[in-house]
């Protein structure tokens, strides 16, 4: 057991997963629905779906199997809070996704397990076991008519992965590539039936909103995102780990939390997020301004923020799944400008053009994973212009 | 008399479950959708792709990944395109129309990522034009032409990271111009079911290889070359013999010959600027001779032999099938002219081979009447001739190079060209290809049939055998069933096509045969079912269907070609290829089928004259089958 500091005061330790469970069976699949969005519950893992929408479209979908996936291939560096949350919830995590299985008409469950995780495999199978032993699982969830089953899925240590489609093709046995959209995997999922993929942590939210009703949820968070949420906190900080802040927390005050105090700079949302300078510490972490999966990660005042650039580029890089030409091509070039603006050997026309095209490689890259893998770049080249710019020639 | 059965809806695709799962939004014609591109209002089916919308309203979009033959791969990042209140480019090949959307197609921030785009590409592709041999005819670089790319913004390839692999007698692949549009794979998975490519390692490492990036010739490639035919750069090409082939002209010891085969004369006009579809027969003939060939050959001429000795290979095993009760007698026949089929059914159905028709196919059945026939008949000997061969087809470079095709003493082909090779030769000699006069093809093969040509085309094979076998067995003429001969029924670019003849009266047994079957009142009555299947996918279908003891498992007579459309679609073909070009090539082929003076193999006086001169002890016999039969090899999914 890896040890981590979590927060003391955690919601999910209040919680009893069967209550939520419990309710949902014996509300109709709409009313457990009509619950989880009148909550206003977004996906947890970053992209901030409306959860509740997602399963409307998923049982609206016509398809005779139906598949409700939970992602846990948590890859983004610098996030570890679906490892505790598997830990130490994961009958939260089994409720929210038997929960999810009646809302939408599915029977089949997979949980999409990280490969790094392969230890918590053994506690995992106890505890669905466990499940299916009282009948939590089975044939009759809870002596209903909802028959629901969860398998448990090994990743091999891909990031591109943790994107959903990427993720339903190697669940089907290929080479883990994002696939085109529309068709959504509500609609047309895995094995081209209909499938909700949702995060750890979104499941275990849910299961959390069905017992305690979806005004509980409400009450923190603002307009657009609500509730608590779950963040890794690591870096030059005093006491990195987990922690449970409300939506719409301003860095600076997620920084007065972790003792972070005198940060330079901080990477919210992974290598898929974006970095916050000094000057914005004011803005807040939430899904209409600085939206994130969890991730966040400190840098001191000692940090040479192209070192950070140059990390996250090689990461996304390494990581891309070479299918889309903005994401294979353009990232090695954002990378190769970054080792130039090292060395003090990149124009600033150049930067001008590589910056154009960090912006191309947003727009024109065909998954979330090369949307996004030129923000940390990009917003390093906004906020620490001057610190980048000017480097004496050959001085690295 | 005959009837079209449809088998599976005629897809011409493989299953949806053996191919890449990428979910594609079904079309959905009932329900229109509104679109307004580029400030114009249109409606169009649910489902139709922005690129599809785009095309009807006469916008263009540039492509590169996306190819009509193929599912959509949307991995170039080329065609993208604009959607109001989307924060993102969409790629237009690749986006489904599923409500009522705005699209602009040319924006500052469009107009800025396709080029932006492009340049990615170049500057991962190793761009030497002038010495590709896709100069002129490169998607890539119509694309830079078209975004005025005028300089490498993001850097350019000018060293070599891979060598070329030269492994295969027919593909040879140079990765450093692989541009990883995936075209191949998808041709290899997707339309031939032969999945020999596929994308390796990820990120910036990715590239296109074989099972454990073995060499090309290591692997279960059927050499089919489709692969060749949608690659968009100079990646992907044929193995080239033109200089050999120069050398062999050049030499005066050499007596060159060239047999042409039906459909590179019908698609040789495009490497000319000519219209898909004209066809150039006449006037080949004579820029070969200018060429410096010694000898022109049709290889109808062959074709008609072919459907004489696998016409009676047929009738022998139904006979001992249907008359001697005989097990042994494999059927359905699978026809044995493509080998690209005949490689793939001994890759991966090497339980059917005896099922393969042992005839050579005609190009084969040529080399060996050149290398003995003729040249005993002109005194010339066999060591000093060069037979060459137009072929539409990569895979006959293989086939001339498998060792147990020398039965004559000598390899009874040498080299096989393409129709994109013989282009380029013609160009080299300074021949203008459309103007040159008419002229025929050589004697002592200068007969050719109607039936020989539409070898080329899917069910050809197969409408030549009947002209042939309803008119010896039922002893009338085939015009008495089908007007002018034209067997429609199995016409066509379905997929897969069945029909069905029933053998109401039977005549007697012609001169030919007849000291191999006593009469035909064994025949009297049956039905005979046959078959076509073009495209590995659509024989996978078929041969699975067999297996499962389908309708095709009570066929007698089964077409295969590996190539969809036929011959007319070989990977030797100019490039590009679609289905309108093939539909259009057929045309030539039936046109000029309908202009033959004889129309019927077995009417041709030539193979008469051969069987009477020379392969004595008649169709199957002794001598054509030393000459003219052949023998398969099981090789599985080893390379054997």
């Amino acid at each position: 057991m890896i040890k981590s500091f979590v927060q003391k005061k955690l919601t999910f330790r209040e919680i009893d997963p069967e209550k939520g469970l419990r309710a949902a069976m014996d509300l109709s699949p709409e009313a457990v629905i009509d619950c989880i969005s009148d909550s206003g519950l977004k996906g947890r893992g970053g992209a901030g779906f409306p959860t509740g929408a997602k399963w409307k479209f998923c049982r609206a979908a016509k398809g005779e199997q139906k598949y409700v996936v939970c992602n846990a291939d948590e890859g983004e560096p610098g996030t570890f809070k679906d490892r505790v949350i598997l830990t130490r919830f994961p009958h939260l995590v089994f409720a929210g996704m038997t929960i999810a299985a009646r809302a939408v008409g599915a029977t089949r469950g997979i949980v999409y397990l990280r490969g790094e995780y392969t230890y918590l495999l053994g506690g995992l199978k106890k505890a669905l076991q466990e499940r299916r032993d009282d009948g939590r699982l089975g044939p009759a969830v809870l002596g209903g008519d909802q028959e629901f089953d969860i398998e448990i899925r090994m990743g091999s240590g891909a990031y591109v992965c943790g994107e959903e489609t990427a993720l339903i093709e190697s669940l089907e046995g290929h080479r883990g590539e994002s696939r085109n959209r529309p068709p959504f995997t509500a609609d047309t999922g895995m094995n081209a039936d209909p499938t909700v993929v949702n995060n750890v942590e979104t499941f275990a939210w849910a299961a959390c909103i069905l017992d305690k009703g979806p005004d509980w949820f409400r009450v923190v968070g603002t307009d657009h995102s609500v509730g608590f949420k779950l963040f890794s906190v690591s870096g030059d900080i005093d006491r990195p780990g987990v922690y449970e802040l409300p939506l719409g927390t301003t860095v600076q005050e997620l920084l007065e939390a972790v003792g972070g105090e005198n940060a330079k700079a901080v990477v919210i949302g992974g290598a898929a997020g974006r970095c916050v300078g000094q000057g914005e510490f004011d803005r807040k972490v939430c899904y209409e301004d600085v939206p994130t999966g969890g991730a966040v990660i400190v840098f001191g005042p000692g940090r040479d923020m192209l070192e950070v650039a140059e990390n996250f580029l090689e990461f996304m890089c390494e990581e891309s799944c070479g299918q889309c030409t903005p994401c294979r091509v353009g990232n090695p070039k954002l990378l190769e400008c970054v080792r130039m603006l090292k060395d003090g050997n990149c124009s600033a026309s150049y930067l001008r053009e590589i910056v154009a095209l960090g912006e191309s490689i947003h727009a024109a890259s065909k998954c979330g994973l090369g949307q996004s893998s030129g923000n940390v770049f990009l917003s390093i080249v906004e906020h620490f212009r001057e610190e980048i710019m000017g480097r004496a020639v050959g001085s690295v | 008399m005959a009837d079209k059965i449809q088998v599976d809806g005629g897809k011409t695709r493989a299953p949806k479950s053996m191919r890449r799962s990428r979910p594609e939004v079904h079309l959905d014609t009932e329900h229109p959708v509104t679109v307004t591109i580029d400030g114009l209002e249109t409606e169009v089916p649910f489902g139709t792709t922005i690129l599809e919308a785009a095309r009807k309203q006469g916008v263009k979009i540039p492509t590169l990944c996306f190819h009509e033959d193929l599912c959509v791969a949307g991995v170039c990042r080329v065609c993208l395109v604009e959607v109001t209140g989307h924060s993102i480019l969409h790629a237009a090949c690749a986006y489904p129309i599923t409500e009522p959307i705005e699209i602009f197609t040319n924006t500052p921030r469009v107009r800025r990522a396709r080029s932006h785009m492009i340049d990615l590409l170049l500057s991962e592709h190793l761009g030497e034009c002038y010495s590709c041999w896709r100069n002129n005819n490169c998607e890539l670089q119509k694309l830079a032409q078209e975004y005025g790319v005028r300089r490498y913004r993001f850097g350019h390839v000018s060293e070599r990271s891979e060598p070329v692999d030269r492994s295969s007698y027919s593909v040879t692949r140079d990765m450093d111009k692989c541009v990883l549009c995936r075209r191949c794979v998808r041709t290899c998975i997707d339309l031939q079911e032969v999945g020999v490519l596929e994308a390796l390692y990820r990120g910036h490492d990715t590239k296109i290889g074989t099972f454990l990036d073995k060499p090309l010739g290591e692997v279960v490639c059927i050499n089919c070359g489709q692969c060749i035919n949608r690659c968009p750069t100079g990646a992907l090409r044929a193995r080239d013999p033109v200089e050999e082939i120069w050398t062999a002209i050049d030499d005066p010891t050499k007596h060159v010959v060239m047999q042409t085969a039906p459909s590179p004369r019908a698609g040789l006009g495009e490497c000319f600027e000519l219209e898909p579809g004209t066809p150039v027969t006449r006037q080949l003939n004579t820029a070969l001779r200018r060429c410096g060939f010694d000898r022109v050959f049709d290889t109808n001429f062959t074709a008609d032999l072919t459907i004489i000795e696998e016409g009676t290979e047929l009738i022998l095993r139904l006979y001992k099938a249907l008359v001697e009760k005989d097990a042994s007698a494999a059927l359905p026949q699978f026809t044995s002219c493509s080998p690209g089929w005949v490689k793939y059914l001994e890759h991966f159905y090497p339980d059917f081979i005896p099922n393969l028709s042992s005839a050579k196919s005609p190009q084969q059945m040529f080399g060996s009447l050149i290398k003995t026939f003729y040249a005993e008949k002109n005194g010339i000997d066999p060591k000093d001739i060069v037979s060459v061969a137009l072929m539409p087809c990569t895979a006959k470079k293989y086939e001339c190079n498998r060792p147990e095709m020398c039965d004559s003493g000598y390899k009874d082909v040498d080299y096989g060209l393409t129709t994109r090779e013989m282009g380029r030769m013609i160009h080299q000699a300074g021949i203008d290809l459309p103007s040159m006069p008419d002229s025929d093809f050589d004697d002592p093969f200068g007969t050719a049939t109607g039936s020989g040509v539409i070898f080329g085309a899917t069910g050809g094979v197969m409408e030549a055998a009947l002209r042939t076998v309803l008119e010896l067995v039922t002893g009338k003429l085939v015009e008495n069933f089908y007007d002018h001969c034209d067997i429609t029924p199995i016409r066509g670019f379905e997929g897969v096509r069945l029909a069905e003849i029933t053998i109401d009266e039977v005549g007697p047994v012609p001169e030919i045969i007849a000291h191999l079957v006593p009469d035909w009142n064994w025949l009297k009555g049956a039905t005979l079912k046959v078959g076509v299947a073009h495209g590995t996918a659509n024989a996978k279908l078929v041969l699975e269907d067999i297996k499962a003891g389908g309708p095709f498992s009570e066929c007698h007579f089964i077409e295969f070609m590996a190539c969809p459309g036929g011959c007319l679609g070989g990977g030797g073909q100019p490039i590009p290829t679609s289905p309108e070009i093939r539909k259009k090539r057929a045309e030539a082929i039936y046109a000029e089928d309908a202009g033959s003076k004889v129309r019927k193999s077995h009417e041709n006086p030539a193979v008469l004259g051969v069987y009477e001169q020379f392969l004595t002890d008649g169709p199957c016999g002794e001598v054509s089958h030393r000459l003219l039969h052949t023998h398969y090899t099981e090789r599985g999914k080893y390379i054997v």
